[in-house]
């Protein structure tokens, strides 16, 4: 289990890196932490003739919160942000599912951007990204564009980046007063790709707390990270009463969802596990136990 | 008097080297070696048409690349089968690089030596071969089906068929007042040790000969093969095991295909060839386990007390035989477990399937025997409405020793030679709290909690022989060097055979210095597996401690003139009994061992002609002695001694998900006298962590072209720390009569009966029957609707 | 000599620089073993789950079969051997593992050892639940993980033990930890 041979750049600025992947084209791929390509790279499933390595390059390795929102520079390990405070006060949600990310020297290496950019449906953070209403900044030798979690992925393990193209940074969207936002998900070991998974950001009036909306994002039970919006279902309903709607929204759930079936589990009980993670999540959230965003200043 | 090491909690000799990274694995050796990598098989069962190495050959850094007709001589034919045994009817081996035919994906096909690993992998990528598709059989249905053939020639598939009886038990069960018939099944999964398997082939030109360093389970077995295959004197050969990152079984089957062709390639090339196993080759051409299929027809009484035992069951043996039936006979001769049955019959076929090799995976059949014979015994409580450990007490054996009239797989009758099962069902049932659970159940099941409790008991035939032996060694300057051929994969044998030797010799421990695992030194030796390092090895060490001990206090009273039966050495001083005043350090008897010319030291000089006066009358060395402070000797059992446990486990189902969690685990073991608790304690813990891994988690996952689809960690579940439960232990120690310290082996006992124990305690808090393991939460789930549409039956008791 | 090309690169490993002639693509654990015969770093599975071939990146576990070596440029790398190298003196978590029995065959040790030493500097007094979490990701096929969770714990303790020592109060003599420094070796004649 020894890769193929290639050869590594280290470019130290975005500059460079763009003239490098100009020049490689489809011949070269970028590496960062590197945790989800160097195991395909020493399985030989994949290899690429020129490895544009980015740990080097200055100005990626910031996590700022900017009017709530919480930008991640590409360079971010996954570990720094799960342990960045500012972030977590901005968006928990974030916390709740980096935990969920692998193990922690996979975390401590791997970073978040390089999960965008990987695109697994069965990772968490593109979920969360789309979740938390987030965009990538892109850039390349042409130009900047800036992609939403929907346009960014466009199948299982496949984004619409073009080969001359960076993510620079990730942008996740905080908690507006009135949200609260978690996420679960059940693996057969720790630190494994879950069964099933569920975040969920839960919008409530913070005066009267009656709920007004509620969206929610999927782990290894669909595609792409489709977002499922239960406002209609969750509207109107005052948090202390709204324990009754667990079953039309697990049932809601489960019609939304579309496994796939392993060596793992069957796709039937992925799709019900889907909607009692989904339970478990609104449950957690109308219960007030999961802090959100009470007011403007808490952010 | 010095404190009897044997008993003592003493902490491992081992560890200050491997914690500080000082250990010396296989691949931690032969630097700058050529080192090998292999072209497998990609399809589960094909002919192969054309090998081509054209594109592979011009890689920069690559030496050499071999096929099947590069091998030279005998290493050109099949390789040997290891266990014959009257039930193989149809023996099939593979070869080093195959020939002709491939019959599992992972197969050695050819074989690159290059300057790295990396540039060998290269050259692999460039090997093209052409196959031609043959039709794979995979899993016990399909090979018992006998649609297609594994191999050409044997159409039903069957590599052993066998059967073993006592009395009559379809007489038995036919006026028996109660019957019942199961259907179970437990899946393939794999030793799976840390480290892959791994060779370094050193041939030393100057005087044609071979030294193999080897992540080996035996080195004289592998040395004798070795020997064999390359048509070398025995002499020219040697063998060292270094220290191994876990075996578990699988690193007992030997040669293994690499070992041989590195080797020839060696000796081809006049240097040394290394080959270490990935992860990804270790889970495709090692071993697997544990598959097999059984039928259970069971006749008792009122009490729930077995009248008749009759079973079959299917064992999936994998692409050859090289091992031979030593797991399907296991399960054979274990299924009657602690009971007194006296009406038992099972008849079993081992199978042929286009899947890897099947060898011993700690436990060896016996995890399969005991799943059989606790499953059957909760439907029996279950049918009956009675306690399951109630039925279990009403059945034990009371007497010992207790024949078990089957001949076991060391060729000897079986026997129960120690225990007491009663004491150790009821320190089971006070650790896990068995009287009390109805009102945890009842707690929990108020809080809406699903729990359910388990039992399952075992015994294991441990220390089969023929033999192992042991060489000690007292250096004039003290030191204590003790040698035992078998190896060594974490078994604190450094610490352990220390304690024995130390206690015997009445020296401090310190000074006792073990080597496993090297011809050089102890050519004559069997191997490490079926928990036979302590029993055999120790005792042997035990026997030859005595004797140096004879020959040093014969030395010592000779000078001291006094007999010898009034000396004894007390921390490493000969002294007369009562009256240490005098005495001599056993460093100095050492050195009046071996009479000397040449003083090559202070101390030697004791030892030379004029150092004292001498016996006109009697030459240096008398007749029927030899110089040296050194003996050796043998411990050969008359059969296998028989140890036993019971575990209990609670667990508890997530009613909405189905996720399976261990609350509480307990075993009760019963290896007679331990040499050293912490050891066996550690044994357990680890063995319960497999079983736990092979309850609910660990299964090889085939498709219906052979393919394995989780050959990874990623995807092979084996458990991390968050998945273990803790153990909670208690420990019987009834010495066995049939060697001299007494004891039993411990190594497999933590893994045997964990399958069964989860499946009781699961059954027990669904309310309806598990007859396949593992299980995980899908599973489970799937299970649950099936119960609900009534097609899977509910407990009575439910 | 190599059929290869080759670039250097320096890597600084237990506090030491090392000048390497590699191949881009050789990872950082085979350089680890191979060019630097720090053979302490296990390598498992290659495909970062084992965690046998940990080491401590800029004081950080991670995963040295996923990191190639050109890239561990400009970071510091510490090894087993690093965090303690001398049989006759192991370092806190060494000699808790020798003290609770936390291995058997010792291959993953190692892995083991970078992860937990890198732990108990930030978490000097771990619950037992946290010493189980923070193993959770590394494998082991011997011991059954109870002694290593009992290790960390001893670990820690010795590593108040040393603290207090440096700073020239008597250390607390076996109070607290998991079993008061005895752990699991009660009765040890060593």
């Amino acid at each position: 289990m020894k890769p193929s041979p290639f050869t590594i750049h280290r470019p130290t600025s975005v500059e460079q890196t763009l003239e490098l992947l100009s020049e490689f084209g489809a011949h070269g791929k970028i590496i960062a932490g590197g945790q989800s390509l160097v195991p395909v790279l020493n399985m030989r499933l994949a290899a690429p003739e020129h490895l544009i390595d980015i740990t080097a390059v200055s100005g990626l390795s910031d996590i700022v919160v900017h009017d709530g929102d919480v930008e991640v520079g590409a360079l971010v390990s996954h570990a720094r942000l799960e342990h960045d405070e500012r972030a977590h006060a901005a968006q928990p949600v974030l916390r709740a599912a980096l935990k969920c990310v692998a193990h922690p020297a996979i975390r401590n290496r791997g970073t978040t951007v390089g999960s965008l950019a990987h695109a697994d449906p069965n990772g968490e953070m593109p979920m969360i990204l789309a979740l938390t209403g987030g965009h990538v900044d892109v850039v390349s030798s042409r130009g900047t564009r800036s992609l939403e979690a929907a346009e960014l992925n466009v199948g299982p393990l496949e984004t619409c980046l073009e080969s001359d193209e960076l993510i620079v940074k990730a942008v996740f969207g905080g908690l507006a007063p009135g949200q609260s936002a978690d996420f679960a998900e059940l693996t057969r070991r720790t630190g494994d790709y879950a069964l099933a998974g569920v975040g969920m950001v839960l919008s409530a009036d913070p005066d009267t707390g009656e709920l007004t909306g509620l969206r929610a994002g999927f782990v290894s039970v669909t595609d792409l990270p489709d977002i499922l919006d239960l406002g209609g279902v969750v509207a109107g309903t005052q948090r202390a009463e709204a324990a009754a709607l667990v079953p039309t929204i697990a049932q809601a759930v489960e019609e939304f969802v579309d496994p796939v079936g392993d060596i793992h589990a069957t796709a039937d009980y992925r799709r019900h596990l889907a909607g009692v993670m989904a339970g478990r999540v609104f449950t957690g959230l109308i219960s007030g136990a999961v802090p959100g965003r009470e007011t403007e200043e808490a952010a | 008097m010095t404190t009897r090491m044997f008993g003592q909690k003493i902490k491992r000799r081992e560890d200050p080297r491997l914690v500080t990274g000082n250990g010396r694995y296989v691949d931690d050796l032969g630097a700058g070696a050529l080192v090998a990598a292999f072209v497998r098989s990609p399809h589960a069962h094909a002919s192969i048409v054309d090998i081509d190495v054209t594109d592979a050959i011009d890689v920069d850094g690559v030496v050499a690349i071999w096929t099947h007709e590069d091998l030279p001589g005998d290493a050109a034919e099949r390789l040997p089968m290891l266990l014959p045994h009257p039930s193989i009817v149809n023996p099939m081996t593979g070869y080093a690089l195959a020939r002709d035919h491939v019959n599992f994906v992972g197969e050695p096909v050819a074989m690159v030596v290059a300057e790295n690993r990396y540039i060998a992998e290269d050259a692999a990528g460039r090997i093209s071969v052409d196959y031609e598709f043959l039709p794979p059989v995979v899993g016990v249905d399909q090979a018992r089906a006998a649609q297609t053939a594994v191999h050409e020639g044997i159409e039903d598939n069957v590599a052993a068929h066998y059967q073993q009886t006592v009395g009559d038990a379809p007489g038995a069960i036919a006026s028996a007042p109660h019957s019942l018939e199961l259907e179970l099944e437990v899946s393939r999964s794999a030793c799976m040790p840390m480290e892959g398997k791994g060779v370094v082939a050193k041939w030393n030109t100057e005087d044609g000969t071979l030294l193999l360093h080897s992540s080996t389970q035996t080195a004289s077995g592998l040395r004798a093969a070795i020997a064999a295959k390359l048509g070398l004197p025995l002499t020219k050969v040697e063998v060292v095991a270094p220290d191994i990152g876990g075996g578990f079984g699988v690193k007992i089957n030997h040669p293994w295909p690499e070992e041989l062709a590195c080797a020839c390639a060696a000796r081809a090339l006049g240097t040394t060839v290394k080959w270490t196993e990935d992860r990804r080759e270790h889970f495709v051409s090692s071993a697997h386990e544990r598959g097999q299929i059984q039928e259970v027809h069971v006749g008792f009484d009122d009490e729930g007390r077995i009248l008749g035992l009759d079973v079959k069951f299917w064992h999936d043996n994998g692409a050859y035989l090289p091992y031979g039936v030593i797991v399907p006979l296991n399960t054979s001769t274990h299924i009657m477990g602690p009971y007194d049955i006296a009406n038992f019959n099972v008849e079993w076929w081992s199978l042929y399937t286009n899947c890897v090799i099947v060898t011993p995976y700690r436990g060896a059949g016996r995890v399969h025997a005991t799943f059989m014979m606790e499953r059957t015994m909760d439907a029996i409580a279950d049918e009956l409405g009675l306690d399951r450990a109630q039925v279990r007490l009403n059945n034990f054996v009371r007497e010992f020793p207790h024949p078990m009239g089957v001949v076991m797989q060391d060729g000897a009758e079986g026997c129960l030679d120690s225990g007491d099962f009663l004491t150790s069902l009821d320190k089971l049932k006070a650790l896990v709290g068995w009287d009390e659970f109805e009102d945890y159940r009842n707690r929990a099941r108020a809080e809406g909690r699903h729990v359910g409790i388990g039992m399952g008991a075992y015994v294991e035939s441990t220390g089969a022989g023929p033999y192992e032996g042991g060489h000690i060694e007292i250096e004039s300057s003290g030191r204590v060097n003790v040698w035992t051929g078998l190896t060594t994969q974490g078994q604190a044998h450094a610490t352990v055979f220390a304690q024995i030797v130390a206690d015997e010799l009445g020296v401090p421990i310190d000074t006792v210095h073990v080597t496993t695992g090297d011809t050089r030194k102890m050519p004559y030796s069997v191997g490490t597996w079926g928990s036979r390092g302590g029993v055999m090895a120790g005792n042997a060490l035990h026997v030859t401690a005595k004797k140096v001990k004879a020959k040093a206090l014969k030395i010592a009273g000779d000078l001291l003139e006094v007999s010898p039966e009034d000396l004894e050495i007390v921390d490493g001083t000969v002294q007369v009994k009562g009256d240490p005043s005098a005495s001599m350090p056993l460093a100095s008897v050492a050195v009046l061992s071996n009479p000397l010319r040449y003083a090559f030291d202070e101390s030697a000089k004791q030892a030379t002609q004029f150092a004292k006066p001498a016996d006109p009358n009697t030459p240096p060395i008398k007749p029927g002695e030899e110089p040296g402070l050194e003996e050796q000797d043998y411990f050969s059992p008359l059969r296998s001694t028989v140890a036993n446990g019971m575990h209990a486990a609670i667990v508890e189902t997530d009613p909405e998900t189905a996720d399976i969690t261990i609350l509480k685990y307990c075993v009760v073991h019963d290896c007679g006298p331990m040499i050293n608790p912490m050891v066996v304690e550690g044994q357990v813990h680890g063995g319960v962590a497999q079983g736990v891994g092979g309850a609910l988690y660990e299964k090889m996952a085939y498709d219906a072209d052979g393919q394995l689809l989780n050959a990874s960690f990623m995807d092979f579940l084996m458990p991390f720390a968050s998945e273990v439960p803790k153990v909670e232990t208690d420990h019987l120690e009834t010495p066995s009569p049939l060697n001299p310290l007494g004891i039993k082996g411990a190594g497999e006992a933590g893994a045997i009966p964990v399958v069964s124990v989860i499946a009781s305690a699961i059954e027990d808090a669904e309310g309806f029957e598990i007859r396949s393991m593992p299980i995980d939460p899908s599973t489970l789930w799937e299970l649950r609707r099936k119960h609900a549409a009534g097609a899977v039956p509910s407990l009575h008791r439910a | 000599m190599s059929a290869e090309t080759l670039n250097r690169i320096r890597l600084t490993v237990n506090g030491v620089d090392h000048d390497l002639d590699v191949p881009d693509r050789k990872l950082l654990s085979d350089v680890l073993r191979q060019d630097l015969e720090l053979t302490g770093t296990h390598v498992g599975c290659e495909h970062g789950v084992c965690g046998a071939c940990t080491v401590q990146f800029d004081g950080v576990p991670v995963r040295s079969c996923l990191v190639f070596a050109a890239s561990a440029q400009g970071h510091e790398v510490t090894t087993v051997e690093g965090i303690g190298n001398d049989p006759e003196h192991p370092s806190p978590v060494q000699q808790a593992f020798i003290d609770c029995h936390g291995l058997q065959c010792g291959f993953c040790t190692p892995g083991f050892i970078t992860t937990i030493d890198a732990f108990i500097k930030d978490n000097p007094h771990p619950t037992e639940e946290e010493s189980r979490e923070v193993v959770s990701g590394n494998l082991c096929r011997c011991t059954g993980y109870q002694n290593i969770v009992k290790a960390v714990q001893r670990a820690a303790e010795l590593q108040e033990q040393d603290k207090a020592l440096a700073a020239g109060s008597s250390a607390p003599s076996g109070s607290g930890g998991c079993c008061g420094g005895g752990c699991c070796g009660e009765g040890s004649a060593e």
